[in-house]
């Protein structure tokens, strides 16, 4: 998956748990939690969502590393690259 | 028509989901009722066959209208309905407020406004799926014109589920307001607050988490809401309802969770016997609850039992929530943001995660000591995760 796609499914989870946000608009590099209104609840529905449909498994003391677009962004990547090897 | 809150006159039958001559059982989701609250599914709490509709999709009926007849498998009739004094109509409910991220509604019944539109505007309106009267028009004297028509066509491409609904939004503002109006003109309350040391709360949930697979991790709520449960089996009179003069003591710990809409609202669904149940499904169940709150979803017995309800703002930064009570509940208890605060302990200052729960409570059925009680039994159980 490039960068984009893992983008567009990051959004797209975003949009489920927080219908009323304009994709566009959300800034990649602002903390999610403050920009969207998230709480505990809702952040950990967006964990849920990106270990259901990207198969990755998010650690609880990776969850800083997830805070904006950009990082989760670049997590899953990270992630998805170290994966792939073992899912073949 | 079953109460959904003390507030609650009438409601608006949608759709029904059985129809005679089903078999039904306890728990069977059987009709969608709208209300000024937003939409419900009504559930039954007899088993038998379903005999006779009474009430038509569209029809707006006051509470305690049978809205249908069940044959128990007993040869007895049921009448679906609510009035105050049996089960299901014996649940008193608490305010219930709403969504507006709910299921579309029916629209407003337009009034017989007149609308004045160029014949060029009407018809581009009805090419682009524009309802005219929802446009603002900027011709002379109001009229609507082809660019309105193009300009709000252009903005519902941009946004294409605006989620505001203004009917709902201004429904549920005035249900929140008539809630909590009552609340504070009828319930004496008194208010309570105890710092909470979460230390021992937090390593045990970071290290439960660590093990636990993300579909099964916790969060704090789940220990709050099971150490609130059991809490007040050492001071019950703080689980229930003020009912005519007297307090009622709930059937069971049912906890109302206060849940912020997003776009604004507020709905407190119960999680039903909170005392009985293991960490994983209380939080399974509090989350789910809140999937639903937020669309739209939720049951008629999960709005209509809690005896007494959780409020939790410590995401938004809040220190402490001294809440208003749902009448006819009793209680409020809340909890705010758990941070780092300097502790005392065995005459040394450290920093230590620490929690500020709150009690808000109805002095016609309790007092400030037992109250007191109730939060010290929060904190005693808190400071042991495991056996909760």
């Amino acid at each position: 998956m490039t960068a984009e796609e893992l983008k567009a499914v990051v959004l797209a989870v975003l949009k489920r748990v927080a219908p009323e946000i304009d994709e566009a608009s959300v800034r990649p590099d602002v903390s999610l939690r403050e920009q969207l209104d998230l709480d505990s609840m809702d952040f950990l529905n967006v964990m849920l969502a990106l270990h259901k449909r990207l198969g990755v498994d998010i650690p609880e003391a990776d969850y800083p590393k997830l805070m904006t677009v950009e990082g989760t962004v670049a997590y899953l990547a990270s992630k998805k690259a170290v994966d792939s090897g073992a899912e073949g | 028509m079953p109460t959904l809150g003390s507030d609650m006159e009438d409601g608006t039958l949608v759709e029904w989901l059985k129809h005679p001559g089903d078999r039904v059982k306890h728990g069977d989701i059987i009709a969608v009722v709208d209300t000024e609250k937003g939409a419900i599914e009504i559930e039954v709490f007899e088993d038998g066959m379903l005999e006779t509709i009474a009430v038509e999709p569209g029809e707006k009926v006051p509470v305690g209208t049978v809205l249908a007849i069940i044959r128990g498998s007993g040869a007895e009739k049921t009448t679906i309905e609510a009035t105050p004094g049996r089960r299901p109509a014996s649940i008193v409910a608490p305010p219930v407020l709403t969504s507006t991220t709910q299921p579309p509604l029916p629209a407003p019944p337009e009034t017989a406004r007149r609308l004045r539109a160029s014949p060029l505007a009407r018809r581009r309106a009805s090419e682009l799926g524009v309802d005219l009267g929802t446009v603002r028009g900027t011709g002379s004297q109001g009229t609507v014109t082809r660019e309105d028509i193009e300009r709000v066509a252009a903005q519902k491409a941009a946004a294409p589920q605006a989620p505001a609904e203004p009917h709902v939004r201004r429904d549920m503002r005035a249900a929140i307001a008539a809630a909590m109006t009552r609340s504070k003109k009828e319930i004496p309350h008194y208010y309570l607050s105890t710092a909470i040391d979460m230390s021992t709360a937090i390593s045990w949930l970071r290290a439960q988490n660590e093990q636990r697979p993300i579909t099964e991790r916790l969060l704090a709520i789940a220990l709050f809401v099971k150490a609130l449960a059991l809490a007040l089996h050492e001071v019950p009179e703080l689980n229930g309802h003020w009912i005519d003069g007297a307090f009622r003591q709930g059937a069971g710990v049912h906890v109302g969770c206060a849940i912020a809409l997003r776009g604004g609202g507020l709905v407190a669904p119960a999680v039903h016997d909170a005392d009985q149940k293991d960490l994983g499904t209380l939080m399974r169940q509090i989350s789910d609850l809140v999937a639903r709150a937020r669309a739209g979803s939720l049951r008629s017995s999960e709005l209509a039992d809690p005896t007494i309800t959780v409020t939790s703002l410590g995401d938004q930064g809040v220190d402490a929530a001294f809440g208003i009570i749902y009448p006819p509940q009793v209680a409020l208890v809340g909890f705010g943001r758990i941070s780092d605060r300097p502790w005392a302990s065995e005459g040394k200052i450290e920093a230590r995660p620490v929690v500020t729960a709150t009690l808000a409570a109805d002095h016609r059925a309790s007092d400030g000591h037992r109250g007191g009680l109730l939060l010290a039994a929060i904190d005693r159980l808190l400071h042991a995760p495991q056996k909760l």
